[in-house]
């Protein structure tokens, strides 16, 4: 069973479609013994880090997460569900989850901001997730704002938007990405299919 | 680097697409469920299903449809058409759309792009906008220096208002949307190209996306329109409903011509 974290800022009608077309069992919920009891936890996101943070405190859902991924359970972050694991936002005042050090940046170019589209990534370490996967496979992104890992050993994949940013991490049994799987056809379905495996254990 | 999008758009109306110039002669096209698979299958980069239904209580059939829609295409759709509040929003992004065209209801009401955006996120807040030139011409190409006036048309291009467009694209951007979706009435249904001296001026004014609609027929219309006119994705409509060329044959010609799409 992979429970897909419901706060009340994620778009989790799309998620929760994409995991069940690959096969996977999927329960909504934001309760932690739900959590722990899953195979996999999936955790989405879209709109403002602040909101986000906020939905996730008032769930009491903060330090159910961060423990269940100091356990390597098989974890997989959408959007902002990748940028909360991080310290902190320039969109927000509040703190992330602290999980990765490093902060969260806004585009500073004169690019059209949002990114909204597909582009390309760039394999850069090794990830379970990303099997079956040629460099400069598409995704769709829509974000105004990316992650700075300090530690840039957890960079799995970088995709190019004025500057060359950071676009997915990987540390064990975690993986989190600023693109949308669930919106990112035949590339995105193999991330997902590849995370059930991961957490079915096959 | 981000790819140009190629987004067919379907007009739909009690379940069903229609095929249809200028909303004359309509005619039953087939499943909006199985249209959009089809579009998916081509390598459209997102779909958008208009809802030109008059009624009032077509809302549930469109709901149903952007629930099966979501069951089996997984690239980025938006619904729009006939869009008037918060709730409505809400109820389709519950049903699986990504993203919603707003237009009327945003121009009689502008603080509801506000609170759309700050409620749902503004990349799920598209502001659809209806233009059309004061003077009408033959011309729609760059034209930088022309003194030209678009004004602003609500109900589906049925009313003009006196709102200038370019302003209205600029406060519907400064309000927080997401993208623009500019569509010309001048060149709407023509097949003879964008209207590429408005999106060039709306594109030099925002910075949000913009995506041009109306008018393309050929793949060197949509090129005009994502270099000149600096848009950074195409809506179309009748080019591919009539099977007179598939998303994958206009991609192929624009990567052919420098332009970056997915393939």
């Amino acid at each position: 069973m992979i429970a897909l974290i419901d706060y009340g800022e994620g778009n989790l009608g799309s998620v929760a479609k994409a995991l069940k077309h690959v096969g996977c069992e999927v329960q909504m919920t934001n309760s932690p013994e739900v959590l722990q009891a899953a195979e996999g936890v999936v955790l989405p996101g879209v709109g403002a880090f602040d909101d986000c943070m906020h939905g996730l405190e008032k769930s009491g859902l903060v330090d159910p997460i961060v423990e269940l991924i100091a356990t390597d359970k098989p974890f997989l972050g959408i959007c902002l569900g990748l940028q909360m694991l991080f310290d902190a936002s320039e969109e927000g005042e509040k703190a992330g989850l602290g999980v990765f050090p490093g902060r969260v940046v806004r585009f500073r170019h004169d690019l059209k901001i949002p990114q909204i589209g597909w582009n390309q990534l760039t394999k850069v370490h090794a990830a379970p997730h990303l099997e079956g996967l040629a460099d400069g496979t598409w995704v769709y992104f829509v974000h105004s704002y990316y992650v700075e890992p300090e530690d840039e050993s957890i960079v799995a994949t970088t995709t190019d938007y004025g500057i060359t940013f950071c676009s997915s991490v990987r540390r064990g049994n975690l993986f989190a990405c600023q693109f949308h799987p669930e919106k990112s056809q035949a590339g995105g379905l193999t991330i997902l299919d590849n995370f059930r495996k991961l957490a079915s254990g096959t | 680097m981000l790819a140009k999008r190629i987004i067919p758009c379907l007009d739909v109306t009690a379940g069903r697409v229609v095929k249809g110039v200028q909303f004359v002669d309509l005619v039953d096209a087939g499943d909006p469920v199985e249209a959009a698979a089809e579009y998916d299958r081509q390598g459209a980069d997102e779909l958008t299903f208009l809802d030109i239904t008059a009624s009032a209580d077509h809302r549930p059939t469109m709901l149903e449809i952007v629930r099966r829609t979501a069951e089996e295409v997984f690239i980025p759709f938006t619904v729009g058409g006939g869009t008037r509040s918060v709730e409505d929003i809400q109820q389709l992004l519950r049903a699986g759309a990504d993203k919603t065209a707003i237009n009327t209801a945003a121009i009689h009401n502008p603080d509801l792009v506000n609170e759309a955006a700050s409620r749902f996120g503004n990349q799920c807040i598209v502001i659809a906008i209806d233009a059309r030139r004061t003077v009408a011409s033959d011309d729609l190409g760059s034209n930088p220096d022309a003194d030209i006036t678009w004004k602003v048309a609500t109900y589906g291009g049925r009313n003009m208002t006196e709102l200038d467009a370019i302003e209205w694209a600029v406060e519907a951007a400064e309000r927080g949307a997401g993208e623009l979706l500019v569509t010309s009435m001048d060149a709407d249904g023509t097949t003879a190209g964008y209207d590429i001296e408005l999106l060039r001026r709306i594109s030099e004014r925002v910075s949000i996306p913009v995506i041009a609609s109306g008018g393309a027929g050929h793949a060197d219309h949509m090129y005009d329109a994502l270099t000149v006119g600096r848009a950074d994705a195409v809506l179309a409509a009748s080019i591919f409903h009539f099977g007179q060329t598939t998303v994958g044959e206009v991609k192929r010609a624009l990567a052919a011509r420098g332009i970056p799409v997915r393939l």
